[in-house]
C-alpha cells in the first residue's frame, strides 16, 4: 500500500506534463461551474416561499410556473422566436458557409467572414441600443408594432452561432463526392440535394439547435427591442428578478437549465458523430 | 515544337479554369449575400445610425430632434458645475469608466487564475477523455446567462449558502453584506465568462510541444521556472485570446451588474441603458456605446498586434 503511493508520487514527480497543484486548482474550478446551480434546483422544490430555508418537498411551484398565464405566455412567444430565428439563421448560415469553406480565395471573402462574426465581438448592449434607435425610426416611419423586428434581430445575432458547426463539419468533408455527382452529370442543385446536403445535416441540425438555445436564451437585445408589454421568457424573468423571488423563479430556471443541457448535449453528440 | 503542342493544348483548358472561377466567385457571392444583408440590417448596419445619432440634439421625451450638436460626446466626459455654469470633469460617468476597466480586468485576471489550470488539466487528460471534460466546461456557458447570474445572486445573498457557510464555521456572526458590492459583480462575471478562458488556452495548451518541457527538466529547471520561463511563454497566444474573449462582454456586461450590482456599482452597460431609460438622453447614449465599441476595438487590437508578433518569434 505504502508502496504503491510511493510508486504513483515517482510517476507524479517524472511527468513532465505534471504542474503541482493544477489539477487540484482545476477540479475546484470545474466544480464551483455546477455548485452554485445546486441550490437554485434544490429550493425549486421547496415547500415554503422561503429561497433558503428548506421545509419540504413539493411540485408546488413547478405547478404554480405551469399553471401561471403571464409564463405561458411569454414561453410560448420565447420558443416561437427561438424557432424562427433558428430555422432562418441556419438556412442563411449554411449558404454562408458553402460559400466561405472549400473554395479557392476570392476578393472579399475576409470582409465576409468578418461581417458573419461581427455580432460575437461586438457587446450584445452596443448592438441592442444600435438596434433600439434604428428601429425606433421604423416604428415612427410605418407605424408597424409586431415581431419582425425580434425575429430579424434574433436571426441575425443567430448566424455565427449557426454558422460555426456547419463550417467545421463542411471543412472535414472531401469534395470527392461531389467532384464525383458533377462528373456523372448531376446538376449543381442536385448535387447539393442527394449528396452534400445529407452529407451535412449533421452540422446543419448542430447549428440550428445552437441557435435555438442561443435565441431563447437572450436577455439583452430582447429587453431593448421588444415591444413593451410583450416579453419573452428571459426578459419576463429579469423584471421579475427586479421584484421579489419565490421559488416559481427557480422552478423556471431549473426547467430551462435542464432544456439547455440537454439540447447542447445533443448537438455535441451530433457534432462529434462521424 | 513540344512546347508548341503543349501551350496549344493548355490554353483554351486554363481560360476554361479561370472562366470556371469566376463563375464560382460569382456563386459565392451570391450564396453569402442572404446572410450579409440580414447582418448589415440588423448586426453592422445600426451601429453606424447609432454614430450618426450621437451627434444630434436630445428630444426631452426621448429620441432626437435633427439638429446636429456634440452635447452628447461632451457629456460623456464634461459637465457644467449646477451653480455657477464652470466646466468640469464628468466625474460620475468616468467613475463608471474606471469601475467598468478595473473590474473587466480583476475578472479577466480571475478567470486566467482557475481557467488556466483548468485548460491545462484537460489538455493532459488521455485523449479520449478530454471531449467529456471539454464538455463539463463548455455545457455552462451555453445555458442561460441569467439563470447562471442568478444562482450566484441565491448563494451570495444575505442569507445565502456562502453567508451560512461562514457562520456554521464559525467565522462570522453576523451575515456578510455580499450582494450588491463590486465584489458581487466580479464574481458573477468571473463566474459567467469563465468558460471563455478556458476554451482558447486548451486548444493552445493541447498543441503544446512536451518535449521542450522535458528539455526544461533535464537542463535542472525547477517547477516553477518550468511554468514561468517554459509553459507561459508557449502559451501566451491562448492566453491573449481568452483574455479578450472574456474583457469584451465583461466590459460591455448589463445583466449580472444589474442584478449583482445593485445601484452603487453600476457599469457602462446599465449607464448607457439609463440614457434610453430614465435619463432620455439619446444622443449621450450612443456616444457611450460609440466610447465602449471603441475600448473593444483597442483591446482587439492589442490581441492582434501581440499574436502577429508572437508569430514573428515562432519564425525565428
Amino acid at each position: 500500500m505504502h508502496i504503491n503511493f510511493l510508486k504513483k508520487r515517482n510517476r507524479d514527480r517524472f511527468n513532465v506534463e505534471y504542474v503541482p497543484s493544477f489539477p487540484v486548482l482545476a477540479l475546484i474550478c470545474i466544480l464551483c461551474l455546477y455548485a452554485p446551480m445546486v441550490p437554485l434546483l434544490f429550493y425549486s422544490f421547496n415547500d415554503s416561499t422561503l429561497l433558503t430555508v428548506w421545509h419540504g418537498f413539493s411540485w408546488q411551484w413547478y405547478e404554480a410556473a405551469w399553471n401561471n398565464e403571464r409564463v405561458q405566455e411569454v414561453t410560448l412567444r420565447s420558443l416561437g422566436l427561438a424557432l424562427q430565428a433558428s430555422v432562418y439563421s441556419t438556412i442563411l448560415a449554411t449558404m454562408a458557409a458553402l460559400a466561405t469553406t472549400r473554395v479557392p480565395k476570392y476578393r472579399g471573402q475576409g470582409l465576409i467572414y468578418a461581417v458573419i462574426n461581427q455580432p460575437i465581438m461586438v457587446p450584445e448592449i452596443v448592438t441592442a441600443v444600435a438596434l433600439l434607435i434604428f428601429f425606433a425610426s421604423i416604428k415612427a416611419a410605418t407605424g408597424y408594432q409586431g415581431t419582425a423586428y425580434l425575429v430579424l434581430a434574433h436571426t441575425a445575432f443567430c448566424i455565427p452561432f449557426s454558422y460555426l458547426p456547419i463550417r467545421a463539419r463542411l471543412e472535414n468533408m472531401n469534395l470527392s463526392l461531389e467532384n464525383a455527382a458533377a462528373d456523372l452529370y448531376a446538376s449543381p442543385w442536385r448535387t447539393f440535394k442527394r449528396v452534400t446536403f445529407p452529407l451535412l445535416f449533421p452540422g446543419i441540425l448542430a447549428g440550428a439547435m445552437l441557435a435555438f438555445v442561443i435565441s431563447l436564451d437572450d436577455v439583452v437585445i430582447t429587453e431593448f427591442v421588444k415591444t413593451p408589454g410583450k416579453d419573452t421568457l428571459p426578459t419576463y424573468m429579469l423584471g421579475e428578478l427586479r421584484r421579489e423571488v419565490t421559488p416559481e423563479i427557480n422552478a423556471i430556471s431549473s426547467v430551462l437549465f435542464v432544456v439547455s443541457i440537454l439540447l447542447v448535449g445533443m448537438t455535441f453528440l451530433i457534432s462529434s458523430k462521424k | 515544337m513540344d512546347q508548341n503542342i503543349q501551350s496549344v493544348v493548355e490554353f483554351p483548358e486554363s481560360k476554361l479554369e479561370r472562366l470556371k472561377a469566376k463563375q464560382r466567385t460569382i456563386r459565392n457571392y451570391f450564396l453569402s449575400a442572404p446572410a450579409l444583408i440580414v447582418l448589415t440590417i440588423a448586426a453592422s448596419g445600426p451601429l453606424f445610425i447609432m454614430l450618426f445619432y450621437s451627434f444630434l440634439t436630445a428630444d426631452e421625451w426621448g429620441g432626437v430632434v435633427w439638429q446636429g450638436s456634440l452635447q452628447g460626446w461632451f457629456e460623456v466626459f464634461m459637465r457644467h458645475d449646477i451653480f455657477d455654469g464652470t466646466l468640469l470633469p464628468a466625474d460620475a460617468h468616468l467613475s463608471i469608466f474606471w469601475r467598468s476597466i478595473k473590474l473587466s480586468l480583476v475578472t479577466t485576471l480571475l478567470c486566467i487564475v482557475f481557467g488556466f489550470p483548468t485548460a491545462y488539466f484537460i489538455a493532459t487528460r488521455p485523449r479520449s477523455q478530454r471531449s467529456f471534460w471539454l464538455f463539463l466546461v463548455t455545457v455552462p456557458f451555453w445555458t442561460n446567462l441569467l439563470i447562471r447570474t442568478f444562482a450566484i445572486m441565491q448563494i451570495l445573498s444575505h442569507s445565502g449558502f456562502v453567508n451560512k457557510f461562514l457562520q456554521s464555521l464559525g467565522l462570522i456572526e453576523e451575515p456578510l453584506r455580499l450582494l450588491y458590492t463590486e465584489t458581487a459583480v466580479t464574481i458573477g462575471m468571473a463566474y459567467v465568462y469563465l468558460p471563455l478562458m478556458v476554451l482558447p488556452l486548451y486548444a493552445t495548451i493541447e498543441r503544446l510541444d512536451f518535449s521542450l518541457l522535458e528539455a526544461a527538466y533535464d537542463l535542472y529547471a525547477s517547477r516553477l521556472q518550468v511554468l514561468r520561463r517554459v509553459i507561459i511563454p508557449l502559451v501566451k497566444p491562448g492566453l491573449v485570446a481568452g483574455s479578450i474573449l472574456v474583457f469584451i462582454p465583461s466590459i460591455g456586461a448589463y445583466v449580472t451588474p444589474r442584478l449583482l450590482g445593485g445601484g452603487k456599482s453600476l457599469m457602462l452597460g446599465n449607464l448607457i441603458e439609463l440614457q434610453f431609460g430614465q435619463g432620455r438622453n439619446w444622443p449621450l447614449g450612443a456616444a457611450l456605446s460609440i466610447t465602449l465599441l471603441v475600448i473593444v476595438m483597442v483591446a482587439m487590437l492589442f490581441y492582434v498586434r501581440s499574436t502577429s508578433r508572437s508569430g514573428v518569434n515562432h519564425a525565428h
